[in-house]
C-alpha cells in the first residue's frame, strides 16, 4: 500500500511541471534558462489575438513566437533581449506592459493630474471660505462690539 | 468679471467630457485587429530567400530597390488571399510591379495556384519557413507592404486589397511616395 502511495506521488510530481506547456516540449541548459522562457511567454502578447499571451493561445503565430523565445533564449538571450527583439518586428503591442512614450504619456500622468486638479479647487475653495470669515463689514463690527461691551459688563 | 471666470471655469468638465467622446466615437470605427507595423520608415530586413518556382534560384533585400512597389504576404491556406487574387491581377495588369511573398505554405500549391489563377508577381519569394515573415512582423495573411524605391517600407496593409479600399485609400498613398 505504502509503495503505493510513493509511486503514485512520484508519478504526479513527474507531470506537475509539464502542465505549464502541455503541447510543447522545450528542453533548457539550466532552471534558470527555463524560467526566462516561461516568463517571457506570459508577458509576450500575441498579435493574431485579441487578448492572450503567446503561453496561453493555440494560434500558429503564437507557436511561432514561442518556437523563436525558445530559440533566443536557448541562445542565452536576456529577458530585455527577447522583448526587444520581439517589439522591434510587431511593435509595443505584443507587450503586456506598454512603456512610457508620447501617445502612452497621458495613462501615467492623467491620473496625478486630476489629483493635482482636485486639490487646487479644494485649496481655492478654502482660501475663499476663509477670506469671507475673516472679513466683517461695517455692521458686523458694530454688532460685535455690542456684545463685547455687554460681555464687560 | 469674476462671474465670467467661474462660468468658464465650470465648462471645463464639459470640454473633458466632449473631448472623450471624440476618442471614443473613434474607437467604435477603429478595427482593433489591425496593427501599424513596427518597421515603418525602415529599409526591408535582409533575407535570402528561394524563388518559388525554381529551387537553386536565390532572391536578397536588393530587390527592393530602385523603384517603388508592393510586398504581397500570401498563401494558399488563407481563403481572403483567394479573393484578393483577382484585384492584384488587374493591379499588375496596369503595370504596378508587385512582389509576392508565400508564407508558410507548400510550394506544390503555391506554383498551382499561380498557375491556375495567373501570377501577378514580378518575383515571387517563397518563405516556407516564416524567417522573412518573422523579421517583418506578418502576423497573418493577406498582408501589404509599400515600399518606396529606396526599399524603405512606408505601410503595411492588412487585410485584403480591393477596388475599394484601393480608390478610397492606399492609391493616393501609393502615388505620393517616391
Amino acid at each position: 500500500m505504502r509503495k503505493l502511495i510513493v509511486a503514485f506521488f512520484l508519478l504526479f510530481s513527474a507531470f506537475t511541471p509539464a502542465i505549464a506547456s502541455a503541447i510543447d516540449t522545450f528542453e533548457f541548459d539550466n532552471v534558470k534558462q527555463e524560467q526566462t522562457f516561461h516568463d517571457l511567454t506570459k508577458v509576450l502578447r500575441c498579435p493574431k489575438c485579441q487578448n492572450q499571451n503567446i503561453s496561453d493561445s493555440n494560434a500558429e503565430l503564437a507557436k511561432d513566437l514561442r518556437n523563436k523565445t525558445y530559440e533566443l533564449v536557448k541562445e542565452g538571450k536576456t529577458e530585455d533581449e527577447v522583448v526587444d527583439y520581439m517589439v522591434a518586428r510587431f511593435g509595443n503591442f505584443v507587450r503586456y506592459d506598454p512603456p512610457m512614450t508620447p501617445a502612452t504619456i497621458f495613462l501615467w500622468l492623467g491620473p496625478l493630474l486630476f489629483i493635482i486638479f482636485g486639490f487646487l479647487v479644494l485649496y481655492k475653495q478654502a482660501k475663499n471660505k476663509s477670506k469671507k470669515e475673516d472679513q466683517l463689514d461695517s455692521e458686523e463690527t458694530n454688532r460685535l462690539q455690542k456684545i463685547l461691551k455687554q460681555g464687560d459688563k | 468679471m469674476a462671474n465670467n471666470r467661474k462660468r468658464l471655469v465650470l465648462l471645463v468638465p464639459l470640454a473633458i467630457f466632449f473631448v472623450g467622446c471624440i476618442f471614443l466615437f473613434k474607437g467604435l470605427y477603429s478595427d482593433p485587429r489591425k496593427l501599424d507595423s513596427a518597421l515603418i520608415g525602415q529599409p526591408v530586413p535582409e533575407f535570402i530567400l528561394q524563388d518559388i518556382y525554381d529551387e537553386n534560384k536565390q532572391h536578397d533585400a536588393s530587390i527592393f530597390k530602385g523603384q517603388k512597389m508592393l510586398l504581397n504576404v500570401w498563401a494558399t491556406w488563407c481563403p481572403t488571399c483567394y479573393a484578393e487574387h483577382k484585384f492584384l491581377n488587374q493591379l499588375a495588369a496596369q503595370g504596378m510591379y508587385i512582389v509576392g511573398m508565400n508564407y508558410k505554405d507548400d510550394r506544390k500549391k503555391a506554383i498551382r495556384w499561380l498557375t491556375d489563377l495567373n501570377d501577378p508577381y514580378q518575383i515571387s519569394l517563397f518563405d516556407r519557413d516564416g524567417m522573412l515573415g518573422m523579421d517583418l512582423g506578418v502576423y497573418g495573411a493577406p498582408e501589404t507592404y509599400f515600399i518606396d524605391s529606396k526599399g524603405i517600407i512606408q505601410y503595411r496593409h492588412v487585410g485584403d486589397l480591393n477596388e475599394r479600399i484601393w480608390k478610397e485609400q492606399l492609391a493616393e498613398l501609393f502615388d505620393g511616395m517616391q
